[in-house]
């Protein structure tokens, strides 16, 4: 007796909607093992992690900030994966769109620059995100490179190129030696939605991304030369798609929203640029962009579920004294189990008896 | 049954092969259901059906690729159960099948190495598979490797291959579907050799001239079921087609054309280098067809027709913008898109993953193809309606059979698949449509659908192109032939004046010398 794949005659389309769900599950299992092993009562810690971020207003608020970065990052991923061009280096693009958008901040420091000084951030920053996204593509478009490897090897350069700027030229002249910018002026800060709270404009920004993500992937030419060229490349050619246009094209878009990501996390709920600013939100987006199914709308219920991992991770290490590290633990157990689940889309699993009759002399 | 079988002849004899009640069930649908023949020793037995009718099914039984669900195979009066392939090969079951599995960039013996159990040497292998090939008249050198070789040769190291293994039975899939009919005359004389030498074959094939003329017995298959065991000899292609369909097949008409005088497709002295390494060159291509005539190109497959196709539809550009016209615009430099501006449609041989996006609807196939040239996209945004009324009338005027509305293009047979793709071109009325295979692995229905929408297309003022490897086919539609080998283009013909013979002889490029010669002398 054995267990064996086998290829399913058509893709199923339940499973593509519950894959995402047995994943869930399954890491919540492996997760379970993990504290009893740790000598936690899974129990309670899966509570802590899951549930009590829910009961109160500012956990619920600090979930939603969260989870701006993450679905804005995904929504720009998901149409470079869609369009079979792998974008890794989000994180990075993220980075420099931050030190993009706060040159204006610094710049316009201590002067009494008018309100146009936050959206011409953001505009500089999408733009240096989607210039740095760019430079991964072109390598590949022109000669080749694997995008993979480039796009994320230029992560630690903008890792590097914030750390010397915020040790260097823009260090905060009062700010006692630490590695930081001036606290941004107010023109140059995004606003908070309501008085006192954590909710800022960037959580509507995310969901007018959102939409716009919808609209361009199932109303659009441009979103259905996107979907052929990743499912049927050779089709494309033949329907005159340029599938190298769309390789810079969606790599563009996807720095593009990272670094609008990043200027916004940096001038909304951290208010100055300093070395880490981001937890790992471009890679964590990977994860945001397959839980999602690659689907707007499923980003931002994935988006808003990783949101709650890091604040719950928060909170487990304050109440239990779990680590930090065992939320990116969670994270990657969570992303290897949607790429395995996916399998079963087009893959189902059978047992094969097989039958005693069998020759020796056979394979 | 037995009545139609020569029985007398094997009197007190058992069959070599035999199956009882074979049945493979898929799910709920029955690939073979309740399967009886009889293959005797000294036999070609025509395994006959159109696409779909469970012929692959069943040798696939046979050669222990598959398990059946119910019934059972009898091996020389024994009950046989096989685990696999290996198994079927040890007990004298050899295989050739339709597509070639040979490594292009290793020497044909390594290649039949590789299929053999590796119990003999290298050297005695390489001395083994130069005997064999000589005895049986196939001619091979070990040392060459297999990208340059022609479909013929890749075929012959199959069948050596299988040779090598001494069976006793031998499932030939389809093999003239890539050969000449000199190629194919030569593999018959083998193949009787092969019957003299007391071995029998099942030969697969929807060839029915060929089969009348070769096999001893026919077993016919339609809906996965045995619809008959026949002496071919003793029937007509007509009746045997029948059988195969389960009806009168309808004949396709050509109207009377209407020939414009300015030529709508003009190919002048195109020469392409493949971007592939083992690609055919495209050598000196010129050809003129005006609206209301069908040109047909014949070619054993893999001479150039896929880089001609690619060059015309314009995903490969030519260098020079001359050397491609449509409709009195210079367009080798125009991209697929503006080359369908220009009125030009096209339809590639493979259906799914070429012509269409197989995991896409048909309304998102529609727009593949629709959207440079039809009111589908208004400002960047698709009108799904304009889509789904392109696939609607698709389907009404071309007969395209679906579960539902707009289901996933690879959820549709060949068949309807193929009508829904030449369909979606032809409503767009086109100056000029480039069609390769259009009928390849579509049941006949289809098939006459397809080619009558084909004459009808140039009867109102379109020029078609139509590459083909079926003669058969190029005969009923085209108004002229062309063949192409290694790259060339020969000269085309009138279709009433071309020979199975004379098409046969270019297409294996013995007289493109001559004519090149006379061309010379001539100049």
């Amino acid at each position: 007796m054995q267990l064996v794949l086998e290829k399913r005659a058509e893709r199923s389309n339940t499973i593509a909607l519950v894959s995402p769900l047995i994943a869930i599950g399954m890491t919540l299992v492996t997760m379970s093992i993990l504290f009893a092993i740790l000598g936690k009562n899974p129990i309670a810690a899966l509570g802590v992690y899951f549930i009590d971020p829910l009961t109160d207003s500012y956990s619920l608020q600090e979930i939603a900030v969260k989870a701006t970065p993450l679905v804005m990052i995904a929504i720009g991923l998901s149409l470079c994966y869609l369009a079979n061009a792998w974008n890794i280096g989000a994180e990075g693009q993220f980075l420099i769109g931050a030190v993009a958008g706060s040159w204006l901040a610094v710049k316009t420091h201590g002067t009494d620059a008018g309100p146009w000084v936050l959206p011409a951030m953001m505009l500089l920053a999408a733009i240096g995100g989607a210039l740095y996204a760019l430079i991964p593509a072109i390598c590949k478009v022109r000669f080749g490179a694997s995008e993979i490897l480039t796009s994320l090897m230029l992560v630690y350069v903008a890792d590097l190129l914030l750390d010397y700027l915020v040790r260097g030229p823009w260090r905060d002249p009062k700010g006692f030696n630490f590695p930081t910018t001036a606290e941004f002026d107010p023109v140059a800060t995004v606003p908070v939605l309501i008085e006192g709270g954590r909710l800022h404009l960037g959580g509507v920004i995310a969901l007018v991304m959102v939409a716009a993500g919808a609209v361009l992937l199932s109303k659009t030419i441009k979103g259905f030369e996107i979907r052929v060229v990743g499912a049927a490349p050779r089709a494309a050619r033949f329907g005159g798609f340029n599938s190298n246009q769309l390789i810079l094209l969606t790599f563009a878009i996807s720095g593009a929203l990272a670094g609008l990501a990043g200027i916004i996390e940096v001038a909304g709920p951290v208010g100055h640029l300093q070395p880490g600013i981001s937890p790992g939100y471009g890679f964590t987006a990977i994860i945001v962009a397959f839980l999602g199914r690659l689907n707007p709308v499923g980003i931002l219920i994935a988006g808003l579920f990783l949101a709650l991992t890091f604040i719950g991770g928060e909170q487990a290490q304050i109440a239990m004294k779990i680590p930090l590290d065992v939320t990116k633990v969670f994270q990657g157990i969570l992303l290897f189990y949607v790429l395995a689940c996916d399998s079963l889309i087009l893959y189902r699993f059978k047992l094969v008896f097989t039958s005693p009759k069998v020759s020796s002399g056979a394979h | 049954m037995l009545d139609s079988t020569p029985a007398a002849l094997h009197a007190g004899a058992i069959p070599l092969l035999q199956t009882v009640g074979l049945t493979k069930r898929y799910g709920t649908f029955l690939a073979n259901e309740a399967i009886d023949i009889d293959v005797w020793p000294r036999q070609i037995h025509a395994l006959l059906g159109e696409n779909g009718a469970g012929k692959s099914t069943l040798v696939k039984i046979i050669y222990g690729l598959i398990q059946p669900s119910e019934g059972e195979m009898r091996w020389q009066g024994e009950t046989m159960v096989l685990s696999g392939p290996s198994e079927a090969r040890s007990r004298g079951i050899g295989m050739v099948f339709q597509h070639f599995s040979l490594f292009d960039n290793l020497t044909v013996a390594e290649n039949v190495a590789l299929g053999l159990d590796g119990k003999e040497s290298f050297r005695d292998m390489s001395a083994r598979l130069e005997e064999v090939s000589r005895v049986y008249g196939l001619p091979l050198d070990p040392k060459r490797e297999v990208w340059q070789l022609s479909v013929g040769e890749r075929q012959r190291i199959e069948i050596v291959r299988a040779l090598m293994q001494n069976p006793k039975f031998l499932i030939l899939d389809e093999p003239t579907a890539v050969l000449t009919p000199q190629e194919a005359d030569q593999l018959f004389v083998v193949l009787d050799r092969l019957k003299a030498e007391g071995r029998a074959i099942l030969y697969i094939s929807h060839k029915l001239e060929e089969v009348k003329r070769l096999c001893d017995t026919a077993t016919i298959l339609r809906g996965g079921r045995k619809v008959s065991t026949c002496n071919p000899k003793a029937e007509t292609a007509a009746s045997l087609a029948r059988m195969m369909v389960g009806g009168e097949i309808k004949e396709v008409k050509a109207t009377a054309h209407r020939q414009t005088t300015v030529p709508r497709l003009v190919v002048n002295d195109l020469s392409l280098a493949p971007d592939d390494p083992h690609g055919v060159r495209l050598q000196h291509i010129s050809l003129e067809l005006k609206g209301g005539e069908i040109l047909g190109i014949a070619g054993v497959a893999g001479n150039g027709q896929d880089e001609l196709f690619a060059a015309l539809s314009g995903e490969r550009l030519a260098q020079d913008p001359g050397t491609i016209v449509i409709d009195g615009q210079a367009a080798g430099h125009l991209s697929i898109t503006q080359r369908r501006k220009l009125g030009a449609a096209f339809v590639p041989e493979e259906r799914l993953g070429h012509g269409t996006a197989p995991r896409m609807k048909l309304s998102e196939n529609a727009l593949l193809t629709g959207h440079a040239a039809s009111g589908m996209v208004q400002h960047g945004f698709v009108n799904t309606a304009a889509t789904l009324k392109t696939v609607d009338r698709a389907t009404e005027t071309f007969d395209v059979r679906k579960a539902k509305r707009d289901p996933e293009a690879a959820s549709l047979s060949g068949g309807n698949l193929q009508k829904f793709i030449v369909g979606r071109e032809i409503l767009r009325n086109p100056a000029v449509l480039v069609v390769s295979q259009p009928t390849w692995g579509v049941d006949a229905g289809a098939a006459a659908v397809i080619r009558q929408a084909l004459l009808d297309l140039a009867a109102a003022g379109a020029a078609v192109l139509v590459t083909s490897q079926d003669l058969d086919e190029l005969a009923e539609i085209t108004d002229r032939i062309a063949v192409m080998f290694h790259g060339r283009l020969s000269e085309p013909m009138a279709t009433r004046d071309a020979s199975r013979e004379k098409l046969g002889l270019l297409m294996g490029g013995s007289s493109l010398e001559q004519k090149e010669a006379a061309h010379a002398a001539g100049a």
